[in-house]
């Protein structure tokens, strides 16, 4: 198990070395460097002290020399500042993180428990016309784009319950209502739901699906046939044999759920103005912020590194033949 | 990525036995006639009713992408100052937008742009991820070492966040997003076909070739290649709905198809007015419809694909 881990471990290093590299890739040959502003046609700063400044900064060293002086800054947790707003990339970020964290956690954790919930139900009834009706719309929801269901869940249940009746069911945009006058904490959660709910919407097919096909598995298995004819209560073969086997491996697609949920993240927080990386990445772009989106970028591939590290290691942990092999 | 022995699909010229579906037919049943591989997966394929309604909705789809100009009763592009934001009419069907532009034929036009990314960037990415994945498989070693962690790497990046940063550099347009999805997109489609090529180099047909003196390039192109169709129909049809989303949400965002130029996702756009959504509802639901029929139908097909390809079910959803 431990070679295996290590092993593993040592795979995802020159994988994010080669992540930082094309960040840095980026940063520089990204239109404006740093000093072109300063040597525009009009400019009263004379050239040669350009050529100091650049000295100063290190910009004239070659780039392998200027990567590793970068590398550990950004080891160091600096991203650098943007050209647009003049603050260091890190605090930027780090004022969003939380915001991101508790929408994407609430809609993992809600899509993990309704997935496995449904497609346990799902995989029980299987071949019924109820669960060939649920597989149907489970593919219809994976198909569908978090921004059609977005607009189609605002619409339902913001704007139409305000126009037709005059009630605020649920706010469709912000975190936090400025004028309100609930608790913090409920008004977070009232403005939590919309968009948790859209973000979790895939990932509740995706793991509807992945739960209904292991539970269908676990069912053909011999030691079920054999726990049957025992004579053991279908409820006890159920709960006790397949569910037991069958549930384990779900765990392991919640790492491989990360990208999605990510993409997914830039356009509901877009639309539900909800403060958060993704909404940040998409203002970023607008403005053409570049160090905050390679930031962004950084922080979100080394996530997904390690997302993946972690499922494999889930799997090693889950299934023996796979840290043997 | 394991190597996956029996996920082959003998559509080409492999030397494989014709692979029988289970419950095809009944076994050792000799007077059925023969069907090649690929006439039993157009049967499979076509048994399944919802990749057929996807097949017909998407020929349907590509036909008014290609009679655009015949089909849309205006000009697509052309404002009129007289009819501005104007609710459904029998003169417009569906509605005017805000510079007064017919929505209608704007929806119709905008099946071209929609369809073109879906279809060239996938086969933009298909090349890079074959021609990358079968080097890998086949010479193994480190090329195959240096080739996987280049592919690694390219898939740790969350895609729409790199085409976020490249975007503002190139400047949006149908051509610069085709081109981003395309090269961001490959990664999949090597290690599936580096997974494939794998297997199917050490297959007796492989080694038959080889010791009848063929080129490695006769053996990738002639004989590995035509094995790994299967899989690579599957993945690249579902590849096709993914580039529409794409394209669609980012011309959403306003990253990507810029208006004039008609788009779903742009003209998707004037939803995020909350007003809109309920005051000009006609502005966005056609143009989200279509992307919803769109999707739902590829995916649909790529579904009834894998079934009927892949009978077996090796091929796992990503």
């Amino acid at each position: 198990m431990t070679s295996y881990l290590v092993r593993r471990f040592l795979i995802a290093i020159p994988i994010l070395l080669g992540v930082s590299l094309v960040t840095f890739a980026f940063a520089n040959f990204a239109p404006g460097d740093p000093l072109s502003a300063l040597a525009r046609p009009g400019s009263h700063v004379r050239p040669q002290d350009i050529e100091a400044l650049r000295v100063a900064l290190g910009l004239d060293k070659p780039w392998p020399q200027r990567y590793v002086t970068w590398l550990s800054q950004v080891l160091q947790g600096n991203l650098g500042i943007s050209f647009v707003s003049n603050l260091p990339v890190a605090d930027t970020l780090g004022a969003r993180l939380p915001n991101t964290v508790l929408l994407m956690g609430t809609a993992l954790l809600v899509s993990l428990v309704l997935g496995i919930m449904l497609g346990v139900f799902s995989a029980f009834r299987a071949g019924t016309r109820l669960d060939k009706l649920m597989t149907v719309v489970v593919f219809a929801g994976i198909s569908l784009p978090s921004y059609l269901v977005a607009l189609l869940v605002v619409l339902a249940f913001a704007v139409l319950p305000y126009a037709l009746a005059g009630i605020r069911l649920f706010p469709a945009t912000g975190i936090r209502d400025p004028l309100g006058t609930s608790p913090p904490l409920i008004d977070t959660i009232h403005h939590l739901i919309l968009p948790a709910s859209v973000l979790a919407f895939g990932g509740t097919a995706t793991f509807m699906r992945f739960t209904r096909a292991s539970v269908l598995e676990v069912m053909r298995q011999e030691y079920v046939t054999t726990a049957h004819s025992k004579g053991l209560a279908e409820r006890t073969v159920r709960w006790r044999h397949v569910l037991r086997n069958a549930l384990l491996p779900v765990v392991t697609v919640l790492g491989l759920s990360i990208p999605s949920l990510i993409t997914g993240a830039l356009f509901v927080e877009t639309l539900f103005s909800w403060p958060g990386l993704g909404s940040l990445a998409v203002e970023a772009t607008l403005r053409r912020d570049y160090t905050v989106i390679m930031g962004i970028g950084l922080v979100t591939s080394v996530v997904i590194v390690f997302s993946n590290l972690a499922t494999d290691m889930a799997y090693a942990f889950v299934d023996p033949r796979i840290r043997h092999s | 990525m394991t190597e996956r022995s029996g996920s082959q699909v003998p559509l080409g010229r492999g030397a494989l036995p014709p692979a029988t579906a289970p419950g095809s037919g009944p076994p050792g049943d000799e007077s059925r006639p023969h069907h090649s591989p690929r006439q039993l997966a157009w049967r499979r394929f076509r048994q399944n009713d919802l990749a057929t309604a996807g097949l017909i909705a998407l020929v349907a789809l590509a036909i008014v992408a290609v009679l655009a100009p015949v089909i849309a009763p205006f000009d697509p592009l052309a404002p009129d100052l007289k009819s501005i934001g104007k609710a459904p009419s029998l003169a417009h069907w569906l509605g005017t937008d805000s510079s007064g532009r017919d929505v209608f034929s704007r929806i119709v036009f905008g099946s071209r742009i929609s369809l073109s990314v879906g279809f060239v960037a996938v086969s933009i990415y298909l090349t890079i991820g074959t021609v990358l994945g079968a080097i890998a498989g086949y010479r193994r070693g480190l090329v195959d070492a240096v080739i996987m962690r280049i592919t690694d790497t390219v898939m740790s990046f969350p895609a729409l966040i790199i085409i976020l940063a490249i975007i503002p550099i190139v400047g949006p347009s149908i051509f610069n997003i085709m081109l981003v999805i395309g090269l961001l997109g490959w990664p999949a489609v090597a290690r599936l076909v580096r997974g494939e090529v794998l297997s199917l180099r050490e297959r007796e047909f492989t080694l038959a070739a080889r010791v009848v003196g063929a080129s490695d390039w006769r053996i990738i192109v002639r004989h590995i290649l035509p094995n790994t169709a299967g899989p690579l129909v599957v993945v690249a049809s579902l590849g096709v709905a993914d580039a529409i989303i794409t394209e669609a949400g980012l011309s959403f965002l306003g990253l990507g198809v810029r208006p004039p130029e008609p788009s779903w996702g742009n003209m998707l756009n004037s939803a995020i007015d909350v007003g809109t959504i309920l005051d000009k509802p006609w502005l966005w639901l056609a143009p989200g419809a279509m992307i919803a029929l769109a999707v739902l139908s590829i995916n649909f097909i790529g579904d009834g694909l894998r079934d009927a390809l892949d009978p077996r079910g090796t091929l796992t959803r990503r």
